[in-house]
């Protein structure tokens, strides 16, 4: 388990603040990069939930951002907005419900097997959206008009508008992250973290695990619903690819980047993603080459994992140590 | 009488395919009682030991609990019904501090996974039994110190108050004293007979000296079966047991038993 | 559906599970006995089938024979590939933890998807198989059925029968066998278990890229081939269970079956089909049909 220090808040706060602010000064190349990368945030948090603190490494996480996003792009009128109100809820508890379903059947495996499965489901919804008829196969649907939340004819947020919908996402990334630093402290968090650590031990003291991890798995599912509502309403646009499985990897990757165990490694590791991505996207930089990406990205991601592995986030205690190294105790 | 036995084991067998690990096991456990289970390497100690706490369930026989039919039960549930059980490779978590260790462990009685508020370290019901547990595993002095600093006896006497901390009635101890030096093994059956007024212990081990010091009870086990269940005295003079520890001295040590 | 559909369905259930077969004893050989979850597996089928089209037109000119040349030279290639590979990346992952192994292969295949792009463009590509293996053969009078996938099968069985002999009848399938259970033990009987490792994972690719190379001709040359075997393999690897070639063998038939005749009988969730399958499974056995003991 880990015993983490305190949270330093003022380099949180400092990030909030200069998140906040951003769209005041940006021009809005940059608001939809920064609103991407808070979206992303928010999907990898709710996968540290899983992988971070419960121990359960899932391969098929974008089913859930995928099937969120659907759902709100098939639940929306074609030519009138949505009513926040109930929407957002409906997304969330059809996404939370596909996520019991598939998890109550990937946790009776353990360990590699429980990578497999979870990456073979994602597949199978993947198919389930790319080759049938109702949600347009592999061209997707469109989301025409975006939710609003409106109280007796006055409209109080019209996700619509881009500033709108910045503040909104930011809101939904510090109610994510403060439910999960509560959890993390709480019983059922700390119950969590012994799974992680020896789940044969949590048996063997008391804890029915299945309900644990189930537990876990459904809520990572419907935090990651959040992610994939609100990328559907900024993009106005759904398409198969979101279940992708190197979505799935995507998001794996932000989380080991960044730090895994920690909440703010999470969300340092969206921004670093989204940032290498960016850069190595750039044709800027690389000319005809950018086309290639996925090479100098898996290239990077090797070296990352090979070098940093415990992310960004213990960059520092990583470089001290190499400066001065800790003699052996013991 | 039955009714004082805390654990009972009845026929308890398991197969794995072909092999018969354990083979008509009866056995039974009495509070106040340290009952130790020997056997030769491969003796199928080990696999009986999983069956009476559930991790692997039994081919054949049935286990009791507190006078429960638990046969079917898995080893969550048994635990909560007052089975605790230590392992020969210490299974503590070794990032957290002692204290953290054991107020897990008494939070699977006290498990509120809904409340959500409530800062699990200021729980009281778990601290309080964590406390206790680590007092009576002398471990007060290291309640704050991460559990992988400890020192090997030390990790072993967490190992048996993780145990505690779930205010177990039964106790199934896998080799508790397992790579341990004369002192800590002095500590450790101090420990051991500290605890046998409240609880019915199973003790595996192979240290002889320290299970014919300790135990009002002993059973040994060769090829799965149990070949003799008796006093103390009348194992060392069992002509079979001696076969079967051929060149083993079991007229170990005549200093004093610890009480 | 009359006889001779059912039984020429039967023929390709065979023959692709018994492809499958090829990549996913690979890959459970790989996982059982070196440890590590190597995802970019499929890759290697991809680089087989593009290998078989990349040095058919050499082969054909230098050699006297396109296809089996470029078999032949695909199979050489790959071992070296292989081995080299595990002695300069994958002998970096046996310590590490599945996630690591996981993002690390990941990462290649990135890495070959795109070199693949870089060198060989992402066209779709077509082999031909060699005349006197092309064209059909009446079977028992009742149906015609392509000489190629008869091969195909045959190649296959021939090496499924060939890992038998060589896992219980030689010395190195001995050791291979002891070092998935007992690392130690084996390297106290002087195996260099390194070597061993790299032994096996050469020929864990060796499979992948044969199996790409011949099933070329019959599933074409495209891009996104390499990660729908590999998802596919885990399912087999999934059902048959981690370490076992018997199970791999199977599960591989089941799978072939389930899908293929699930595409005659219900096409428009023929894709989902196996992972149905899966699912049904891990509702009633978990541990997967055939744990090895």
């Amino acid at each position: 388990m880990h015993t983490r220090g305190g949270t330093r808040i003022w380099p949180l706060a400092a990030a909030l603040i200069a998140l906040a602010a951003f769209p005041q000064v940006g021009g809005s190349f940059y608001i939809d990069l920064a609103l991407t990368t808070v979206i992303l945030s928010i999907f990898a948090l709710s996968l540290e939930l899983l992988v971070g603190r419960t121990g359960l490494v899932s391969f098929g996480h974008a089913a859930f951002f995928g099937i969120a996003a659907y759902a709100t792009a098939l639940l929306s009128p074609p030519a009138s907005a949505a009513s926040l109100a109930w929407l957002m809820p409906a997304v969330l508890l059809i996404t939370a419900l596909a996520a019991a379903a598939i998890g109550a059947l990937c946790l009776r495996t353990r360990g590699v097997y429980f990578i497999m499965v979870t990456l073979a489901f994602a597949q199978m919804t993947y198919f389930v959206f790319h080759d049938t008829k109702f949600a347009g196969g592999s061209d997707g649907r469109y989301l025409y008009v975006k939710p609003v939340l409106a109280i007796g004819g006055v409209t109080l947020l019209d996700l619509g508008r881009p500033r709108t919908l910045y503040y909104a996402a930011l809101g939904c990334l510090i109610v994510v992250y403060a439910l999960l630093a509560l959890l993390g402290r709480s019983r059922f968090g700390h119950a969590l973290a012994g799974i992680r650590a020896n789940e044969q031990r949590m048996r063997a003291v008391g804890f029915s695990t299945y309900p644990y991890k189930l537990a876990a798995f459904t809520l990572a599912g419907g935090l990651a619903g959040i992610a994939g509502f609100l990328l559907a309403v900024k993009d106005g646009f759904v398409t198969p690819e979101m279940l992708a499985w190197h979505q799935s990897g995507a998001v794996l990757l932000m989380l080991i980047l960044g730090g895994i165990g920690t909440l703010r490694g999470a969300v340092l590791g969206a921004f670093v993603f989204v940032l290498m991505k960016e850069f190595f996207q750039s044709e800027a930089l690389f000319g005809a080459f950018a086309r290639h990406w996925q090479l100098p990205l898996g290239l990077a991601i090797i070296a990352c994992v090979a070098l940093m592995p415990n992310g960004v986030v213990a960059l520092p205690t990583q470089l001290r140590r190499i400066r001065a190294p800790i003699p052996h105790a013991g | 009488m039955p009714a004082d036995f805390l654990l009972e084991a009845a026929g308890v067998s398991r197969r794995f395919g072909g092999l018969v690990a354990v083979d008509g096991a009866s056995l039974a456990l009495v509070r106040g009682e340290v009952h130790a289970l020997i056997g030769t390497n491969g003796a199928g100690k080990s696999t009986l030991v999983n069956v009476l706490s559930g991790e692997i369930s039994a081919t054949g026989g049935r286990v009791r609990l507190l006078g429960r039919d638990v046969t079917h039960w898995p080893q969550p549930r048994r635990a909560r019904a007052g089975l605790g059980r230590s392992y020969q490779r210490t299974t503590i978590f070794a990032q957290a501090t002692v204290f953290e260790n054991c107020r897990l462990a008494a939070q699977a009685h006290f498990q509120h996974p809904l409340d959500l508020w409530r800062l699990a370290t200021r729980c009281p019901d778990s601290t309080e039994l964590a406390e206790q547990a680590i007092e009576r595993a002398a471990l007060t002095a290291q309640a704050h110190r991460s559990a992988g600093t400890l020192s090997h006896g030390q990790k072993r006497q967490l190992e048996i108050a993780i145990c505690l901390a779930t205010a177990p009635q039964v106790l199934l101890l896998d080799e508790p004293l397992a790579g341990m030096g004369p002192e800590e093994t002095e500590r450790m059956l101090l420990l051991l007979a500290a605890l046998k007024p409240g609880h019915a212990i199973l003790l595996v081990e192979h240290d002889m000296d320290a299970v014919f010091r300790i135990a009002e009870r002993i059973t040994v086990m060769v090829d799965g079966r149990i070949i003799a269940s008796a006093e103390p005295d009348a194992i060392r003079g069992n002509a079979q047991v001696q076969a079967a520890y051929l060149g083993e001295t079991l007229d170990a040590d005549e200093s004093a038993s610890v009480a | 559906m009359d006889i001779a559909v059912f039984l020429v369905q039967c023929l390709n259930a065979v023959q692709y599970g018994l492809l499958l077969f090829l990549v996913a004893s690979g890959l459970t050989l790989i996982f059982g006995i070196l440890g590590v979850i190597n995802l970019a597996h499929g890759s290697f089928y991809m680089i087989g089938a593009y290998l078989a089209y990349a040095l058919a037109p050499w082969a054909a000119t230098h050699l006297g024979a396109g296809f089996f040349g470029a078999l032949g030279i695909g199979l050489v290639l790959s071992i070296v590939f292989g081995y080299v590979l595990e002695w300069a990346f994958v002998s970096y992952l046996y310590q590490r933890e599945h996630l690591q192994q996981v993002l690390m292969t990941y990462g290649l295949i990135l890495v070959f998807e795109e070199l693949r792009s870089i060198i060989v463009g992402d066209d779709v590509h077509g082999v031909a198989p060699p005349a006197w293996l092309s064209g059909s053969v009446a079977l028992g009078g009742v149906m015609s059925y392509p000489v190629y996938r008869l091969f195909m099968s045959g190649v296959c069985i021939a090496i499924a029968l060939a890992l038998y002999a060589v896992l219980t009848r030689t010395r190195v399938g001995m050791a291979i066998r002891a070092g998935a259970t007992n690392r130690e033990m084996v390297q106290s009987l002087g195996v260099d278990i390194r070597l061993l490792y790299r032994i096996v994972f050469a020929a864990g690719v060796a499979l992948a890229v044969l199996a790409g190379m011949i099933a070329a001709p019959v599933s074409s040359v495209y891009p996104g081939m390499g990660n729908q075997v590999l998802i596919v393999s885990f399912v087999v690897v999934v059902i048959g269970g981690i370490g076992s070639i018997r199970g791999a063998l199977l599960a591989s038939l089941l799978v072939g079956f389930v899908d293929t005749f699930g595409k005659v009988f219900i096409p428009q969730i023929a894709s989902i089909l196996v992972y149905l399958l899966m699912a049904v499974i891990l509702l009633w056995r978990p541990e997967g049909l055939f744990r090895t003991g």
